[in-house]
């Protein structure tokens, strides 16, 4: 099989598991995002990938071919690091060319290379700069061109964003996804922050306490969580205690809600609702009705504050479609049943 | 933190005291030594003031030169050796655990502690044929007889390297702390064995440390005037050996600050051109 394979990977130090038995096939070509709180295993599994770690159980085949012990240099990958760890006594085009020339490419070639690749990060006339003159964004993109310079198999990312500000970041995540596309290169990411595994990933993994909670699109992520961290750790979103009779029945906060997709089919569960799928009404239509405690206007977006029977739910709406409400008003809340997911408690 | 230009005299204020105990402890004495050395030494032990040259041109004599020549080779080999040893060492130790790190440095610290005299007399001991580590080597069977491994060339390096080795990994150590750790494990995920990773990376990042780690072994080492008598010939005697000499038991004041003046313009020329090379090497 064409691509990357981890089974039953697990890492264990001393008494701590940081990866348990992880599962995971990421065929060729493909863009995964690891996301997770902080210790949740994501950093340790990529650097096992890239034989930094070792794994303590479990395999680990690319391509078909076991490297679960193969030494780091000889698994022809290239990882950008969140400190990107530049070489400061290189230059940009040395730096670039430093792969090339541990694996003895004649100067010539390793030339062309660099050349090529300080065009496609649009940095050419750069090579002879010592990288403690670049900004940011800059060193962000020589550390990309320097892993890559290889064509390697695989492309791994720590973290790669972090160091940047939010403007710059957005617009790195969007080149970052557009240069992996037309590499065709298979591509792990590891992030903190779902904004860009959701700009950026085919795949997205959610991990919690070294283990793989859901691995799925990003819009399948957002629209079927698998459980109610996932739920809650992708974007926002409302937990609402809910009754399920086991025949398909749902009831939350009183009020029967019909047709429901069931992620869980037990009697005590959690429904989700995303703050957009929440529609307020006039007080008589709603299945639900509730009071209005808080209005924060963003101006692009409004979110709402509803209290329904001692819960609080948010609803956020566009300006366009401007709830008419203000604070201490009686409101009606729709559950619209195919954007909710009811979980397991 | 903003920094200022000092305005006033004042603002100087925080130098006068370091200035003042560099005068009264450097510039003097060392003004006295260079003064001394253009007087005229006296029978008897006593040197009158006077101008001449005479210290200086007995100097420039074969046998001099080449103490002096042996001297700065002597203390070049001490301070290659001891880089050679520590920046591998140094590296390994601070990949170590805390605690193992700790151990080992009061280790060394505690080498740092013993006098001059005391290693002298140990290595004297370890090499000498009666109580010496050759005896070691006949009882595991590898040498047929002990012999006396001193006073010899290799004896008088040992010592000195053994001296010099823990300021050595003292002043590499900050350094190599500092160093990020992701820079090798960047060169090896980019395919460098460790090894390669730890000469393309490591030693070229920490090129400056280790040149002036050099600089300190080497003016440390030409210091050094008991273990080359301790352990070597007299053709193993350092141009620090003869000042000593000369200043004590000869008595001859004049004589020494004129060798002492000769050998501390001549380093001094040494690291001058060691620094321009390193500035050549950046712009370069």
């Amino acid at each position: 099989m064409s691509g990357l394979a981890l089974n039953n990977v697990t890492k264990e130090f001393g008494t701590f598991t940081a990866v348990n038995n992880v599962e995971l096939t990421v065929p060729h070509g493909t863009f995964v995002c690891m996301l997770g709180p902080s210790g949740c295993g994501k950093t340790t599994l990529l650097r096992m990938i890239a034989g930094l770690d070792l794994p303590t159980g479990g395999a680990i085949r690319l391509d078909g071919e076991d490297i679960t012990n193969v030494p780091t240099h000889k698994r022809n990958l290239g990882m950008v690091f969140q400190s990107l760890a530049l070489f400061p006594h290189l230059t940009v085009g040395e730096n670039i060319a430093y792969p090339l020339r541990i694996r003895g490419v004649p100067k010539e070639d390793q030339k062309k290379r660099v050349d090529e690749l300080l065009s496609m990060i649009h940095l050419s006339g750069y090579a002879d700069r010592p990288v403690a003159k670049l900004s940011g964004g800059q060193r962000q993109r020589v550390a990309i061109a320097r892993a890559l310079a290889i064509s390697p198999k695989l492309f791994l990312l720590d973290e790669p964003l972090s160091a940047l500000d939010a403007k710059l970041r957005e617009a790195m995540q969007v080149e970052l996804r557009q240069l992996q596309q037309k590499l065709g290169i298979t591509t792990i990411v590891v992030t903190h922050d779902q904004r860009e595994a959701m700009t950026m990933a085919d795949t997205v993994v959610v991990m919690k306490g070294g283990e793989i909670r859901q691995a799925a699109s990003p819009i399948e992520i957002y629209r079927r969580p698998a459980d109610t961290f996932v739920a809650d750790f992708i974007g926002s979103t409302n937990l609402l205690e809910a009754e399920a009779d086991g025949t398909g029945r749902v009831t939350v906060l009183g009020q029967p809600v019909s047709g429901v997709f069931l992620g869980a089919d037990t009697r005590k569960a959690t429904l989700s609702i995303r703050p957009e799928d929440v529609h307020l009404t006039a007080p008589a239509d709603g299945a639900l009705s509730g009071t209005v405690t808080f209005v924060r206007d963003l101006g692009g977006t409004i979110e709402t504050f509803v209290d329904i029977a001692g819960r609080q739910i948010v609803a956020v709406s566009t300006p366009r479609a401007r709830p008419d409400v203000t604070v201490g008003q009686p409101v009606g809340v729709v559950l619209l049943p195919d954007v909710c997911v009811v979980l397991a408690k | 933190m903003r920094r200022e230009a000092p305005q006033k005299l004042g603002d100087y204020g925080p130098l006068f005291f370091p200035a003042m105990m560099l005068i009264v402890f450097f510039v003097v004495p060392f003004a006295t030594m260079i003064a001394v050395s253009f007087f005229q030494r006296q029978q008897g032990g006593f040197y009158v003031p006077a101008f001449e040259l005479a210290n200086y041109q007995r100097f420039l004599s074969l046998f001099f030169a080449n103490v002096l020549g042996f001297s700065l080779m002597l203390a070049v080999t001490v301070a290659i050796c001891c880089v050679v040893l520590a920046v591998p060492f140094t590296y390994l130790l601070t990949r170590m655990a805390r605690k193992v790190q700790i151990v080992w440095l009061v280790a060394l610290l505690s080498v740092l502690s013993l006098s001059e005299v005391i290693i002298g007399f140990a290595w004297s001991t370890l090499f000498s044929r009666t109580a010496g580590i050759t005896n070691l080597l006949v009882m595991a069977g590898i040498m047929s007889e002990a012999k006396a491994l001193l006073p010899s060339f290799g004896a008088v390096l040992t010592g000195m390297v053994y001296q010099a080795f823990p300021y050595t990994v003292l002043v590499l150590y900050p350094a190599l702390v500092r160093l990020d750790p992701t820079l090798t494990e960047a060169a090896r995920t980019l395919g460098a064995s460790p090894v390669k990773a730890f000469f393309t990376v490591v030693i070229p990042a920490l090129r400056n440390t280790i040149t002036a780690t050099l600089i300190m072994v080497f003016i440390f080492a030409l210091g050094s005037y008991l273990l080359p008598q301790l352990l070597g010939r007299p053709q193993h005697w350092t141009l620090s050996v003869l000042i000593t000499d000369q200043a004590i038991y000869q008595s001859n004041m004049p004589f020494a600050a004129a060798m002492a003046v000769f050998l501390v313009l001549v380093t001094l020329g040494l690291v001058a051109l060691t620094v321009l090379a390193g500035r050549k090497g950046d712009a370069a």
